[in-house]
């Protein structure tokens, strides 16, 4: 498969603090990739190295199949989670001058901002100061100024803090828009759940080290541990049918009083072969839910992270 | 990356040029200053003019022929008044002040029964005026009594000034190395100024790039080293506009008032010893007038070419020494109160210079402490002007040291720039630390 970035055994260290340790990534080409973990993890730092504002001490990084090398930031645009702008600047002037940064001519600047501030319905701030503007309006020109040399590779640290619902929406469509075109995409984020409907592949990076990393879809196949959630409709007496099914399946728990004729439960299974237990199921009564619980990013998380301290 | 460092510059130098204090300052500073020039010379014009009467009510033999006027008092005798009547005719004449001198049979005694009235506390130039006269009086008596006769007193006060020469037999005057000293400190002192109050603005604006969150948006386009140089050129450029406008409408103002008011800006050197125009009645006198020929000449003769090259040169490295200690230091904190104990070391070397410019390099331009601050290139760049106008070469600094102190300015930016750069890198994505100097020499090492 195809790379955007591929990182090789990268660690930096700042004096005595380790910020990273041997990390390894293979970031694929036109995906939106999930870089989680907790505060102080080491997701900013790695991203640094990416931006070329600070340099791993061992390792190699390719972008592109290439050595990192300067060439390469005006392929990459990044959003900061510290991002700010200029407060006495006019919004306008602004956006030019760190596009006109990123290599793009002054008049190409020009033009593609207009296509953006018409697109986000922002046109009439052109000449407006960043102190008279709220922090989420503040937002929206970063997002702008960040996408608008159209870069290969978008990194984006969390990039919904400050955003109320509706433009956070907003600029999540913009980000599937552009994974659409071709882009390739780096989410960087602590709130696993915020990008778990966004990513295809996620690292998850604790204390310097990475701990997990693939398609988000083959991680959490490998992580579900054939617990299925069952509802079932039943004539009988739900005590003693429960006890029955006790003796044959792994029942985790059960609520029998939720509501009269009813049997709701938890089950885990030896493996995936679900045919034995639907078919007894569908003796008992009707069967009107079986759903597989599958574990979302953060429990995946939580799971590794204990069984790697319990391991050592 | 050229083109990148051309943009910083600009906005840098837009940022700050369209800042509206700076256009305050700029347009009021000139006002403020040429304000102050014609009020210090109206007011040294107003003390020069002012004659103060002094009645005179002398009931004595003596003093007779004592009280000449001069330029600054006047003396008006009276006769046949009692003192209380003398009094009364000072004060509604509104004279200065009535002298009365009593009957008495010596000089002595006259003198010490002598008493001056006037309204207020008087002037100490009076009273030492007043003084004088009694003084020669009295030892005029004195000597008499000595058996020296009056011609043989006016022999003995004949006054006497030393005449002075160089050794090539040209005649030298007094003052002039402090005269030398006044013009290089003049341009020593405006380069401490333009150092701290520029470098000044070069810590205030990454400061701001920090607490606006800007930095690490501008620092994935571009190197941080880069945005530093463009910061300090930009600021810096910012800075010459200011005071090339400002030294273009001082002088536009001056000589405007000059001709509005034909205010004598003469005047305002009466303190020195620069004998400017037909001031002072000092004109009367030929010896003096040819003196003047000679200060003047010797103004003249002041190598102002290399003056005002040598200005640009320890400017441009002094200013970009220490501008990047204040962007290192810009970096290193979070707010402006937190750059006072990083400030006060700065400003140390730079106020000694200013110190030992005008304590060491006036009585002695050429010794060893001036010579040691003139290289040393935390203070070469204030001290070295106050040595230069006295020239490079014979007679003035030699050449070694002129290039040897530019040789360690240039080593010492290189060195400084790269360590400031250092702190400045890393320092520009710290937050919520107060740094100590540990910490900062930790990030040298980062």
């Amino acid at each position: 498969m195809d790379h955007i970035l591929v990182a090789k055994n990268v660690s930096k260290t700042y004096g005595n603090y380790t910020a990273l340790s041997n990390i390894s990534l293979e970031i694929p080409k036109n995906c939106i990739y999930g870089l989680l973990g907790p505060n102080g993890a080491g997701k900013t730092s790695f991203i640094r190295i990416i931006n070329q504002i600070t340099h791993q001490d061992t390792g190699e990084i390719f972008f592109n199949g290439e050595h990192l090398s300067p060439k390469h930031i005006a392929l990459i645009g990044y959003l900061p989670e510290e991002r700010g702008l200029y407060k006495s600047m006019k919004v306008g002037e602004q956006a030019l001058y760190l596009a006109q940064l990123k290599g793009l001519s002054k008049h190409d600047a020009k033009e593609r901002l207009k296509f953006w501030f018409e697109r986000l319905n922002i046109g009439d701030w052109w000449n407006k100061k960043i102190q008279e503007l709220s922090k989420g309006m503040a937002q929206k020109i970063q997002f702008i100024v960040t996408v608008l040399h159209e870069p290969k590779l978008l990194i984006f640290d969390e990039p919904f803090s400050g955003f109320d619902p509706i433009n956070a929406n907003i600029i999540k469509d913009e980000i599937l828009k552009l994974k659409e075109q071709g882009t390739s995409i780096i989410f960087s984020t602590h709130r696993m759940e915020s990008v778990e409907e966004l990513c295809e592949y996620i690292a998850l990076i604790h204390k310097s080290e990475k701990i997990l990393d693939g398609k988000l879809a083959d991680i959490k196949n490998a992580y579900k541990n054939n617990i299925f959630d069952v509802g079932l409709q039943v004539e009988a007496n739900g005590e003693a049918l429960m006890h029955s099914l006790a003796e044959k399946f792994n029942i985790l728990s059960s609520n029998l009083q939720k509501q009269e004729g009813h049997l709701d439960f938890k089950v885990q299974l030896p493996s995936s072969h679900t045919g034995e237990i639907l078919r007894e199921l569908s003796t008992i009564g009707n069967l009107y839910r079986f759903d597989e619980t599958i574990p979302s990013a953060n429990d995946i998380f939580i799971q590794t992270v204990n069984n790697k301290e319990n391991g050592k | 990356m050229a083109s990148k460092l051309g943009l910083i510059i600009k906005r840098e130098y837009l940022a700050k040029v369209r800042n509206r204090s700076f256009i305050v300052m700029t347009i009021l500073s000139p006002l403020l200053i040429v304000g102050m020039i014609v009020l210090i010379a109206y007011l040294a014009k107003i003390n020069d003019n002012e004659t103060r009467v002094i009645s005179v009510l002398n009931e004595s033999s003596f003093f007779q022929e004592e009280f000449k006027p001069t330029k600054s008092l006047s003396f008006v005798q009276l006769d046949n008044l009692t003192l209380e009547q003398a009094k009364d005719s000072t004060n509604a004449l509104e004279y200065y002040g009535l002298l009365h001198i009593p009957e008495g049979d010596t000089v002595e005694e006259v003198a010490r029964a002598t008493y001056l009235f006037t309204k207020d506390n008087p002037n100490s130039g009076v009273t030492q005026k007043l003084e004088s006269i009694f003084q020669r009086q009295l030892r005029q008596d004195r000597l008499k009594k000595l058996g020296v006769s009056s011609d043989q007193f006016s022999n003995v006060e004949a006054p006497f000034e030393i005449n002075l020469a160089t050794f090539d037999g040209e005649r030298s005057i007094k003052g002039i190395n402090e005269i030398k000293a006044f013009i290089g400190g003049g341009f020593g002192y405006a380069i401490m100024m333009f150092i701290i109050i520029y470098g000044g603005f070069v810590m205030r604006s990454v400061i701001e790039e920090k607490t606006s969150r800007i930095i690490e948006v501008i620092i994935s386009s571009v190197k941080p080293f880069q945005l530093m140089l463009g910061k300090i050129v930009g600021n810096s450029l910012a800075g010459l506009t200011q005071f090339t406008i400002w030294i273009i409408s001082a002088s536009v103002l001056l000589s405007l008032v000059v001709m509005v008011l034909g205010i004598d800006l003469s005047a305002l050197s009466g303190d020195s010893n620069i004998p400017a125009g037909p001031m002072g009645g000092m004109s009367q006198l030929a010896p003096m007038d040819s003196e003047m020929m000679m200060y003047t000449k010797e103004i003249f003769d002041i190598p102002w070419g290399i003056l005002i090259i040598s200005f640009f040169i320890y400017f441009v490295l002094g200013y970009l020494i220490y501008s990047s200690i204040y962007a290192a230091i810009g970096a290193a904190v979070d707010n402006e109160t937190d750059t006072q104990q990083f400030i006060f070391p700065i400003i140390l070397p730079l106020m000694l210079a200013i110190y030992v410019g005008f304590f060491s390099v006036f009585s002695n331009p050429h010794g060893p402490i001036a010579v040691g601050f003139s290289l040393f290139p935390l203070t070469s760049p204030i001290v070295m002007l106050m040595r230069l106008p006295g020239g490079i070469g014979e007679g003035g600094v030699p050449l070694w040291q002129f290039l040897l102190s530019i040789f360690l300015l240039i080593i010492t930016f290189l060195g400084i720039v790269s360590l400031a750069a250092k702190i400045y890198r890393v320092g520009i994505l710290m937050y919520g630390k107060k740094p100590t100097y540990k910490e900062l020499v930790k990030w040298l090492r980062y």
